[in-house]
């Protein structure tokens, strides 16, 4: 072969990186600048004090966690439950259940928000925190089904019928021997399923009230009024958040592949 | 007769269109080494399921120490399965995995504990308790799915292909241990394989399983002297299958028969004329200058094969079939390709294993191997 190596593959690398980075980068920068202007004006935690000081963003950060918290762990347990119990059953239907079941992370985010919006209104349910909970429980139900679907799928059939065999009853195997098996699939699921509830505009605006805010509708008013400082600092807390997730996620993969 | 453990009456099974299991009926002594043998597919696995309680039947019965568990969950049966694959729980340890059928029974720790450490003596891992299972090799493995399964010492301990996916040396070695562990149990054994060789040395009886049914249920010389059907011939040992047809019947039970234009003896019943189907062992067949007493058959050395410890010899009989020998390889008298010989066999060598069918010529006589 001939040595036509060139630098391209590199630079078109560094190129890439710089295109997804910069605008991170530069927020984070921006929100260490002790400046409302563009230039840099030197280094300054005030916005961060400016945050903690600030009660309608702390509320909105809190109602997002409570609001993830509840929806992840829900949506775990429904899509924990469905797949499990799906598993172990083969019937005509099966192959279609499962698309339907699955097909919302297709859809686009609008429509589900309307669509929640309408059937909300319908039911008359009062628009607040109950409101984004459902909202968010039945929008991240499929990424915990799917995870764990493929987990039960990869599980060799023959450990459970051995604690069967042994003289464990069904609900014992399940609690004894599948449940520890796909723990790290629910786990990453639920992970998942909280990042996305945590950053969810679309669907969150539609199904929430007036008295209720979470983080990103926050923002996204506080945007109207322009790009401030304080924003970037939320955002840069918000992305070292996500940067940890991301991190620990890693780690229960790491830990199941070597486990 | 001794006395029975299990028994299972006129089992039959289907998945969808595949018929698995055809009126199946099995008697088991306690105590015995019984194996299940046949090709992959033949029902041998959904047998031991069915034993287990993994399957249910669609007819028939099983029968465990006289009662009637036919419909009972696994749980509840006295019997313990060794899989194929081993299926240890990988999120547990060894003394955890081989502990998990006295925990479920709330047995106390301490109890537990003393009882694990005398399952890993028995099966040669003392110190091994801590381990996890992805940190042992398939013998380990296999080690801790026996220890695993007979800690609740059950009335039955089924056997599913154990050794498949170990090399030939550790195949050997685990047998001896597997044969010298239920002689020291005196625990009934239900061993399925393919490996007709495991199948001889190991069992006290075997059950030849074809398509669904079993073929012959015998003690392995008896299986491997006197096979009962055309396919326990074929699937044990090499046999020399072709039809002849019997020209009188002797007194003593001995028949004449005419072959490949020439006369053999065979024992067994037969009526003159009719067509039978003879499976004469390759090793059993002998040949030289001068014929035996009551034989006549010719034949023409066509080659021979050495394969290290046996010389296989293929001879060309006059009417162009072939009949193959096998024996020690290192005789100086041995016959050289071409040489006009005379072939003979003991007359009890030749089992007649189909009757009364006729088979076309040209298709009567093949060599199988096993």
């Amino acid at each position: 072969m001939r040595k036509n190596r060139t630098i391209l593959p590199e630079m078109y690398l560094v190129l890439l990186l710089i295109l997804l980075y910069l605008p991170i980068i530069v927020v984070v920068v921006y929100s260490f600048n002790d400046s409302k202007l563009f230039q840099w004006s030197g280094f300054t935690l005030d916005w961060y004090r400016e945050l903690l000081d600030n009660k309608n963003i702390q509320q909105a950060f809190w109602n997002s966690i409570e609001l993830a918290v509840i929806s992840s762990v829900m949506a775990a347990t429904l899509g924990t439950v469905g797949a499990v119990a799906m598993a172990g059953r083969h019937f005509k239907a099966k192959g279609l259940i499962e698309n339907v079941a699955t097909i919302p992370i297709m859809i686009p985010e609008i429509i589900l928000g309307m669509a929640y919006l309408a059937f909300f209104t319908l039911l008359k349910i009062p628009f607040g925190m109950i409101t984004l909970v459902l909202a968010h429980t039945t929008f991240c139900v499929p990424y915990i089904y799917i995870n764990v679907k493929a987990r039960l799928a990869g599980l060799d059939p023959s450990i459970g019928e051995a604690a069967l065999d042994l003289g464990a009853s069904r609900r014992r195997m399940f609690f004894d021997i599948t449940l520890p098996m796909i723990a790290p699939a629910i786990a990453s699921g639920t992970m998942l399923a909280f990042a996305m509830s945590m950053d969810d505009v679309v669907i969150s605006f539609f199904a929430t009230g007036a008295e209720t805010n979470t983080l990103p509708l926050q923002i996204y008013s506080m945007l109207k009024m322009g790009v401030t400082p304080e924003i970037n600092a939320i955002c840069t807390l918000m992305l070292g958040a996500v940067f940890l997730i991301v991190a620990l996620s890693r780690l229960v993969r790491l830990r199941r592949r070597t486990g | 007769m001794e006395e029975q453990i299990l028994s299972i009456e006129h089992i039959s099974k289907s998945f969808g269109e595949v018929h698995a299991l055809k009126d199946v009926s099995l008697q088991v002594r306690k105590g015995e080494f019984l194996t299940l043998l046949g090709p992959s597919g033949c029902g041998k696995t959904t047998t031991l399921r069915i034993i287990a309680g993994l399957e249910t039947p669609d007819e028939g019965k099983v029968f465990l120490q006289g009662q009637d568990v036919t419909n009972w969950e696994p749980n509840k049966r006295n019997v313990n399965t060794v899989f194929q694959n081993y299926a240890l729980f990988p999120h547990m340890n060894v003394a955890a995995n081989i502990g998990y059928g006295l925990k479920l029974r709330k047995v106390p720790k301490g109890e537990i504990s003393r009882r694990v450490e005398e399952m890993l003596q028995l099966v040669q891992l003392p110190g091994y308790d801590k381990r996890m299972p992805s940190q042992l090799s398939g013998g380990q493995r296999q080690r801790v799915a026996i220890a695993r399964s007979l800690i609740n010492n059950p009335a039955v301990l089924l056997l599913d292909e154990p050794l498949g996916a170990l090399d030939l040396q550790l195949r050997r070695q685990m047998q001896g241990e597997l044969k010298r562990l239920q002689k020291q149990l005196e625990i009934t054994f239900i061993y399925i394989t393919h490996d007709q060789e495991e199948a001889l040395n190991m069992s006290d009886r075997i059950g030849v399983m074809n398509a669904g049914h079993i073929e012959q249920l015998d003690a392995p010389e008896e299986i491997y002297e006197r096979p009962k059907t055309r396919f326990a011939a074929e699937f044990i040992g090499q046999s020399n299958i072709f039809s002849a047809v019997v020209r009188r019947a002797c007194g003593d039970g001995t028949l004449v028969l005419d072959f490949a234009g020439g006369t053999i003896l065979a024992k067994g019943e037969g009526t003159p004329g009719e067509q039978v189907t003879l499976s004469v062992r390759t090793e059993r067949v002998r040949f030289g200058q001068s014929p035996a007493q009551g034989f006549d058959l010719q034949g023409t050395v066509q080659e021979h094969n050495y394969t290290g410890g046996l010389l296989r010899t293929t001879l060309l009989l006059p009417d162009g079939q072939t009949l193959t020998v096998s024996g020690m390889g290192g005789g100086t008298d041995r016959a050289q390709v071409g040489d006009q010989v005379q072939i003979h066999w003991n007359p009890a060598c030749s089992v007649i294993v189909e009757r009364g069918e006729i088979h076309a010529p040209e298709r009567a006589c093949e060599t199988v191997q096993g």
